[in-house]
């Protein structure tokens, strides 16, 4: 296991609902949680995972992320066992909208 | 003037009747006792023969290669081996018991690490590694197989053949045997009074056998729907509406992986919601897959052409005759020789995935200690210089590719490919393992499956690259890296020759495309589980026992 944390500067988040979960920890995928932090600008990420050493790869995905979404003032949890670059991606805009009430 | 050297213009026919009379002089007649076959085989058999083991990724003549492999290596030695698939353990057991040491074929799929390995010893020797076509084409040109040993499903009393659904690589095969002196030994499953139908004639054939069971069978095109995942919904949202809708793709074949099962099981939904429902994908030369069955019972597909058949299908396939291509007697015939013909000339799109991808577009399967080969893909995958018919498809790729002015289409080549594999493993790589492993094979070329210049289109997550609109090799170089992903290749990008091609509509990703990745869900898909295309079948699929979980 590993433990990553980030921080991003990031677009207030339009509106904050309840937190929010998506995905499941299983092979291949991954599990987020987004809830509502204290700094509006910024967007905090923990990450546990059990692939070890790609630190860098999580930072440009999730740097990408917080680029391109409107996502301060959020917590994102995830639990990662081993999802690739594009199923992160695809959770982490599924999770942004489940927060943000849901909608599709 | 001298008169021309005296020479025999009949030695192969000379050495037939003598393998011939050797078989006879044992008291062989035309049907083979089971437990006498390694004796015919070392009678008929001689020491550095080129021999043709039937065996595709789907039917494999597997008694006769264990028979072979039996044989004493004293009797029948440096035999030179011509097949379409290095699949069985006895396949190289050949090789490594001293009967064979010289090999050409197109695929090694499972056995690929051990055929490295015997070729780093040294101990097989690899003419070349071809694509099917290629393979059947040099039958009839120099590597003509002096025996046959070919799969059957049955024989009749007079030694006709009926092949059933899995006709395959036999026709092929045989022909160039029969017709050129050699000898073509079948095992069949089952001697029938009355065959179905007859698919070789008895004069094409030598002996027969009866198996100790029937031949085996790999389930190798059955894609469980219930292992897609919602990234490959993803592509194949983007796939179907910007490249099939796009140029109106009619005519095409399918790669075997999970990402073009997805786009099968979006026809009758995403693609039929979009109208596209008799625009795309009416004609193919395609396996019969079964997860074409919800766009086949929804009305998407007129025709199917086969290379071979898959276990579980032929009842669907008998009760869908103006879909297949079937006999008289209801049972399908397939034909690897003409269904790859069918996919090199009269296919407006090839789709399928890879393993690796370098910066020109060149694609591989190989990677290190591992020598797999091409099978169909590279003349399924490649624009043929020969067709001249037009298509509304070809025409307009060829006129993205050549200007307004064309005077020839294209074809479209797209492969599909998640930027990362398992593991993390990145498809797209600076330069493909294929080189390395040319050198440790000491082959005259990287075993490169599809050339880059072959490739119109790549489909990511990240979105599609139109190689065809790129104008010069550093355009095509940042096409691809703009749509590589978090891959190292995708991050040492040029952000703003990528935003650039981006504006010019080379690269699209899905918000261009008016596609919301978070409508990719696995909902869309028409069937979520084996069962479920069991039920689009009204019961008449058969899975396999390893596909059955209910």
């Amino acid at each position: 296991m590993e433990t990553l944390n980030f921080c991003f500067d990031s677009a207030p988040v339009l509106k904050g609902a309840s937190p929010a979960l998506c995905g499941v920890v299983g092979s291949g995928n991954l599990e987020i949680l987004i809830k509502t932090g204290i700094e509006p600008a910024a967007c905090r990420v923990c990450i546990k995972t059990s692939a070890r050493g790609f630190g860098e790869t999580w930072q440009a995905v999730l740097g990408s992320f917080a680029a391109s979404h409107a996502a301060g003032g959020t917590v994102i949890a995830i639990n990662d066992m081993g999802a690739t670059p594009a199923v992160v991606t695809l959770r982490l805009a599924q999770a942004l909208a489940e927060y943000q009430g849901g909608g599709q | 003037m001298n008169a021309p050297l005296a020479r025999q213009w009949d030695s192969l026919r000379q050495s037939r009747g003598r393998r011939l009379e050797r078989a006879a002089s044992l008291g062989f007649g035309r049907e083979i006792p089971v437990d006498r076959i390694i004796d015919l085989l070392e009678a008929v058999i001689q020491p550095g023969d080129r021999v043709c083991l039937e065996g595709n990724n789907q039917k494999q003549a597997d008694f006769l290669a264990e028979s072979l492999a039996d044989c004493s290596p004293e009797r029948i030695n440096h035999l030179s081996m011509v097949q379409s698939v290095l699949a069985l353990p006895s396949h190289v057991d050949l090789f490594e018991r001293g009967l064979a040491n010289r090999l050409d074929f197109s695929f090694s799929g499972p056995q690929g690490a051990r055929l490295a390995k015997l070729v780093q010893e040294q101990r097989i020797e690899i003419g070349a590694i071809h694509t099917y076509l290629e393979l059947f084409g040099r039958y009839f040109m120099d590597l003509t197989p002096n025996v046959a040993l070919i799969a059957a499903q049955a024989a009749d009393a007079a030694g006709n053949l009926y092949l059933g659904p899995n006709t395959e690589d036999t026709p092929a095969i045989v022909e160039a045997t029969a017709f050129k002196g050699g000898i073509v030994i079948a095992q069949v499953n089952e001697r029938l009074d009355k065959l179905p139908r007859v698919d070789v004639p008895a004069d094409w054939v030598d002996f027969t056998v009866l198996a100790p069971k029937p031949n085996y069978i790999e389930p190798l095109f059955t894609r469980d729907p219930a292992q897609i995942t919602e990234v490959q919904v993803l592509m194949a949202m983007m796939a179907i509406k910007g490249i099939y809708a796009e140029y109106g793709v009619t005519r095409l074949n399918h790669g075997i992986g999970f990402d073009t099962a997805a786009i099968e099981l979006l026809l009758p939904t995403y693609a039929a919601d979009l109208g596209l429902k008799g625009k795309i994908c009416t004609h193919w030369a395609l396996n019969p897959h079964p997860t074409l069955i919800p766009a086949i019972e929804s009305g998407f597909v007129e025709s199917v052409h086969c290379f071979g058949s898959e276990v579980g299908m032929d009842a669907y396939i008998s009760a869908r005759s103006d879909v297949f291509f079937t006999g008289a007697d209801g049972s399908m015939r397939s034909n690897r020789a003409f269904s790859q013909t069918a996919g090199l000339y009269a296919c407006d799109m090839f789709i399928g995935s890879t393993l690796q991808m370098d910066l020109a577009g060149n694609s591989s399967t190989a990677t290190l200690g591992r020598i797999t080969g091409f099978g169909g893909a590279p003349n399924m995958g490649s624009d043929p210089h020969g067709r001249r018919h037009a298509s509304p498809a070809w025409l307009k790729a060829g006129r993205e590719a050549y200007g307004a002015n064309a005077i020839r289409g294209r074809k479209l080549v797209v492969q599909m490919v998640e930027t990362f594999r398992e593991h993390m493993a990145p498809v797209f790589v600076e330069e493909l393992d294929a080189w390395k492993l040319q050198k440790s094979m000491g082959a005259e070329l990287p075993p490169i499956m599809i050339y880059g210049d072959d490739v119109s289109h790549i489909v990511t997550e990240e979105g599609i690259a139109n190689l065809l609109l790129c104008r010069s090799p550093e355009e095509r170089e940042q096409a691809i890296r703009g749509v590589a992903g978090f891959t190292p290749v995708g991050r040492a990008r040029d952000p703003r020759a990528v935003e650039n091609l981006r504006d010019r509509g080379i690269i699209r990703r899905a918000e261009d495309l008016g596609i919301d990745p978070r409508q990719a869900t696995r909902d869309l898909l028409a069937a979520r589980s084996v069962k479920d295309l069991v039920r689009w079948s009204g019961g008449l699929y058969a899975p396999p026992s390893r596909f059955r979980n209910w």
